[in-house]
């Protein structure tokens, strides 16, 4: 190993800017003659637009324009789109009504945006807001997601009778009606995938500049994919050509999906810029987070499992709902069918699925990707299922885990809906998990507890993901509208110092540290002279982006084969300064070397030569710089096993975590250190879920009742246990670089390992996230 | 937030006299309801007076009692010796550390939001809150939902806390806001028993049925058993009043066992 290479945990690069306040988010910029935008929003769930007045806002101090929907289409400016044409039942695409950047007939959720005031100061945008006068018409409004598509229900749109945006279904209806009918017992479970909002640290923001010099747009964006932002808002949106769109994604802090859509407000600023010629910002406040991000997750499920005598899974049946909001995003119809159903199933040998998913519209925030997306979803409707079959069974719920684990020897494995495995060992993890979490001395605490007058309880995840998205073929193959490969350039200076450009987007992930070190290992190239840059469409080739746990099995792999590349240009110049053939040159630890001899090179010398071509081989271009482009052949597949041990307070239903155990496969590990981080946050971000963050709409009003802090619970450090964090290793064949991604196991694994333990403590048979003190106190009521 | 006029009282006098002056004044203590109230432009005061510099803060310990000035932090009440530990455990109990180092005493009193701990401690001491105009005794103070008996122009100046023979509160919070979702405050106060609950009901109140069961049995057990008017109860999201009730008594039984 190199040092600062592959497996060493380096500390992170960027945390010196962003420790010391130097990090430069896109609030922190401003630009000369700058104006703010304050977007006009409805206070209304479901209302007619009759009318909007703009003239007091217009003569108001400081305010340079007032804009409409109406204004935008007028200039010819495109709506949002959903890219994901996913096909349903009869081979019908999903139903995907238009949005206008700003809504012109009616405002369908609290927040939607109807109207933009932009002037010289923040304040005088608020003032102007207040004056724009909005004539609506109130009308029956529904958020409930198992209610949209019923009888009788308000529409919505139009253009998606019933609400029903997607009518969806995947596997073998028969099969599984077939070992349903001579199964020996059948479990079920009805639940709720609670609606989370993802809540970055740092709110949305967008600055839209243009200069009429060069007609050419600007967009400061927090963006997790500013490339893509930029083909979206060009290619669909009218924004401006991509050769004269610029986007810029400085630091961001935080996005967990929900950065990757393309939005509203961003779409305002950039055109509001050319319109006025001015530059315009826009930063979300918190309550327009609440209000108007996208928010993940919201399925209405039931699930069963057909279980033969010896408790082996014969056939698995999903019905459900998921919820979409008033609009579709730019994945959401494939997240809650493809990314979810295509995992459905799990660790198991489950011969038979069959899943029906009703995607449907309602007057809420629109759904999309959530750290997780699908996956999350998934894992905790089979994890509890499987959980409820060992009670139906009387087994252990590791043993009957075990009993129905794909065995490693039989990787690649084809499971029954699309995915094929490509390694994992699920035994190993879980006899580790067990062993590290010591299952079997449980009874004694719980016994400890109990005199303690506590109820103790252990809970089991056994999870796996499809993450590093993905094959673009398959990705066209499903209705996707872009490829899904990632790009990168390895850059050298003449000084022997590398750049490497990108495609991927760091938010929080440690790329300018993890991606460096894959080039000190492959090159040989000190840790301190290698930058990473990412996040400016000027800057280096066109890239995806970061979401679905993709940047290092598919952007690193794109940096690895750049660096091969390199590698082998500097053979053809080592070889002619060394005055050697082309195969005799060897290189490692950065030095080309004749092999057998002394004669050696180091790589920053290639370099130098390659850029001052004095004494140069023939046919060979000048300077040492490529790019590379990745396409996965498959997705990464991490796995693991989980185990959460909770003590619950019978009197008040508050529960604690005493104890956590993770143990995950991620192949190879670049910088164990960074993806532990990735673990403890993830898994914050699924015991979150489970027992402390649900986004509460009135259900008459429609109004978004948990539209802040004060209501919607995110947790906390003191929330959370010291977690026990380790790993077992199997390596993906397919992927050059050995590696799974990390960024969202602990988000999928975490809910059905702490509703397990919650079910098991108090002897139940299902608690609804979140848990609160008050469902659990009310479980705990219902058996005592 | 909207404009105003921001002024600096040199006293509480000079306070009072500013905020008759002013249009539609309002005094800040720490602040820490009213800016996030004026950052959302709930309000739109013309003028904010704040009172940092009024010479409030300040702890006296009178032997038999404890006399805290309204400007005083719940970060200086958590760490000052001369504060009985209840009060300091109260004090150190609200919001985050933030918070804390801004809050104030008098602020949070005169504010009364239903589910703050200090009108809690009030009720439960049987506490004397002396304003620029008179004393008035916490029996008497809190008179609704963010309403008190504070007339127009009248500020607190100082609360007074007697001691107590015994005396523990007990706060389940609120797991997203942390203010208490039920709070109880249990006494054995000069004049008897005295049990205050927070967070349940529209504002703080004394609860004379767990006052009566702890008077002829000062133990936990004696709490089983009392019933609670669950139709006052407040009802959200995070509790309805049936939980409320219900914890409302098992925070009481905690209470009374840590006050011993």
């Amino acid at each position: 190993m190199a040092e600062n290479g592959i497996g060493a945990s380096v500390k992170r690069k960027e945390d010196n800017r962003f420790l010391t306040g130097k990090g430069n988010y896109t609030d922190d910029i401003n630009r000369p003659g700058q104006t703010y935008a304050v977007l006009v929003r409805s206070p209304h769930a479901h209302a007619t637009i009759n009318s909007i007045n703009t003239s007091a806002a217009k003569a108001a101090a400081g305010v340079v324009g007032v804009f409409v929907g109406q204004d935008l289409v007028d200039d010819g400016i495109g709506g949002l789109i959903c890219g994901m044409a996913v096909a349903g039942k009869g081979g019908e695409v999903a139903k995907m009504p238009p949005r206008n950047v700003l809504t012109i007939d009616k405002a369908r959720f609290v927040g939607d945006p109807v109207a933009v005031v932009i002037a010289e100061t923040l304040a005088q945008a608020k003032d102007g807001a207040e004056l724009v006068d909005v004539d609506y018409s109130e009308l029956p409004s529904v958020v409930s997601t198992s209610g949209a598509d019923k009888p009788g229900a308000p529409l919505l749109h139009e253009e998606v009778p019933d609400n029903l945006s997607l009518d969806w279904e995947f596997g073998d209806a028969a099969a599984v009606d077939a070992a349903f009918a001579s199964a020996h017992k059948v479990a079920e479970i009805e639940l709720v995938n609670n609606r989370m909002v993802t809540n970055p640290m740092e709110p949305r923001a967008a600055i839209g500049e243009y200069n009429s010099g060069t007609d050419e747009t600007t967009l400061y964006l927090t963006s997790q994919n500013p490339h893509v932002h930029r083909l979206v808002m060009s290619a669909f949106m009218n924004i401006a050509p991509e050769h004269k769109f610029r986007v810029v994604s400085p630091d961001v802090g935080g996005g967990f999906g929900s950065k990757v859509f393309t939005y509203n407000e961003e779409a305002v600023c950039a055109w509001a810029a050319k319109k006025l010629n001015r530059p315009v910002k826009w930063t979300c406040d918190r309550t327009e987070a609440f209000l108007c991000d996208a928010h993940g997750r919201d399925h209405v499920t039931k699930a069963e499992m057909a279980l033969d005598e010896n408790g082996k899974f014969l056939a698995l049946r999903v019905t459900s709902h998921s919820n979409m909001g008033a609009y579709l995003q730019l994945f959401s119809v494939s997240i809650s069918t493809l990314f979810h159903a295509f995992l459905l199933a799990g660790q198991y040998t489950t011969p038979a699925i069959y899943v029906e998913m009703k995607a449907v519209m309602t007057n809420t925030a629109p759904v999309d990707a959530a750290r997780g997306a699908g996956r999350p979803e998934a894992t905790y409707l089979l994890e509890r299922l499987v959980d409820v079959s060992a009670t139906e069974m009387g087994m252990d719920p590791a043993e009957i885990r075990k009993i129905n684990f794909i065995k490693s020897e039989q990787m690649p494995y084809q499971t029954p809906v699309v995915h094929v495995y490509d390694s994992g060992d699920y035994h190993a993890s879980m006899d580790k998990a067990l062993a590290d979490s010591d299952y079997g001395g449980f009874s004694s605490r719980k016994a400890d507890a109990e005199a303690r007058g506590k109820k103790r309880g252990i809970g089991l995840s056994a999870y796996i993901e499809a993450c590093g998205v993905a094959p673009s073929a398959a990705v066209g193959q499903l209705g996707g509208g872009v490829g899904l490969w990632e790009s990168a350039q390895v850059r050298f200076n003449p000084t022997g110092g590398v750049t490497v450009f990108t495609g991927a987007h760091s938010h929080g992930q440690g790329h300018e540290t993890a991606f460096a070190q894959l080039i000190t290992e492959r090159l040989g190239v000190p840790f301190e002279q290698v930058e990473v840059v990412h996040g400016d469409t000027d800057k280096g080739q066109f890239g995806m982006g970061t979401y679905g746990s993709r940047s290092l099995p598919v952007g690193g792999v794109a940096i690895a084969n750049a660096c091969d590349k390199i590698i082998a240009k500097g053979k053809k110049i080592a070889a002619h300064t060394l005055e050697a053939a082309e195969d005799d040159i060897e290189f490692g630890d950065g030095n080309f070397t004749v092999a057998g001899t002394d004669k050696a090179m180091n790589i920053a010398e290639v370099a130098f030569t390659a850029y001052v071509p004095h004494n140069y081989p023939e046919g060979v271009e000048p300077g040492l710089d490529e790019i590379a482009f990745f396409d996965p052949l498959n997705f990464s597949f991490p796995a693991g096993a989980h185990v959460c041990e909770v003590e619950v307070d019978p009197e008040t239903g508050t529960v604690e975590i005493v104890r956590y155990t993770a143990i995950d496969d991620f192949g190879t590990l670049v910088n164990p250190m960074i993806v532990e981080g990735q673990v403890h946050g993830g898994l914050a971000h699924g015991i979150g879920q489970a027992l402390l963050e649900g986004c509460v709409y009135d259900e008459d009003s429609g109004q978004l009742v948990t539209g802040s802090f004060m209501d919607y619970c995110m947790p906390r450090a003191d929330d959370l246990p010291s977690f026990d964090v380790d790993y077992t290793s199997t390596v993906p064949e397919h992927n050059p670089l050995g590696v799974k991604g990390c960024g969202e196991a602990g988000a999928i694994a975490a809910p059905p390992a702490v509703i397990n333990a919650i079910a098991n403590a108090l002897g139940v048979k299902h608690v609804e996230m979140p848990a609160t003190p008050e469902a659990v106190w009310r479980a705990a009521q219902s058996i005592s | 937030m909207y404009d105003f006029n921001f002024q600096s009282a040199s006293s509480i006098d000079d306070a009072a006299a500013r905020l008759s002056a002013a249009e539609d004044g309002t005094v800040m203590a720490g602040g820490q309801t009213l800016i996030p109230v004026l950052k959302q432009r709930l309000a739109k005061p013309s003028d904010v007076i704040s009172l940092a510099g009024a010479g409030l803060s300040g702890i006296t310990n009178n032997g038999d009692s404890v006399t805290i000035g309204a400007m005083t932090t719940h970060a200086e009440v958590a760490a000052s010796t001369d504060v009985p530990a209840v009060l300091r455990s109260v004090a150190e109990g609200i919001g985050d550390a933030q918070v804390r180092n801004r809050g104030t005493l008098g602020g949070s009193l005169a504010n009364n939001d239903p589910a703050a701990d200090y009108p809690a401690a009030a009720l439960g001491l049987g506490a004397t809150i002396t304003t620029n105009q008179r004393d008035i005794a916490a029996d008497d103070f809190f008179t609704g939902m963010f309403e008190t008996a504070l007339n127009d122009g009248e500020i607190i100046k100082s609360v007074t806390f007697p001691n107590a023979a015994k005396a523990a509160y007990a706060k389940f919070p609120n797991p997203a806001s942390r203010y208490a979702l039920v709070g109880v405050f249990v006494a054995q106060a000069a004049d008897g028993v005295r049990v205050a609950v927070t967070g349940a009901t529209d504002h703080a109140r004394r609860g004379p049925r767990m006052e009566k069961a702890l008077s002829d049995n000062w133990s936990r057990d004696a709490l089983d058993g009392v019933t609670l008017p669950v139709e006052h109860m407040n009802s959200d999201i995070h509790g309805s009043a049936e939980y409320r009730a219900h914890l409302v008594i098992v925070m009481g039984k905690r209470a009374v066992a840590a006050a011993g």
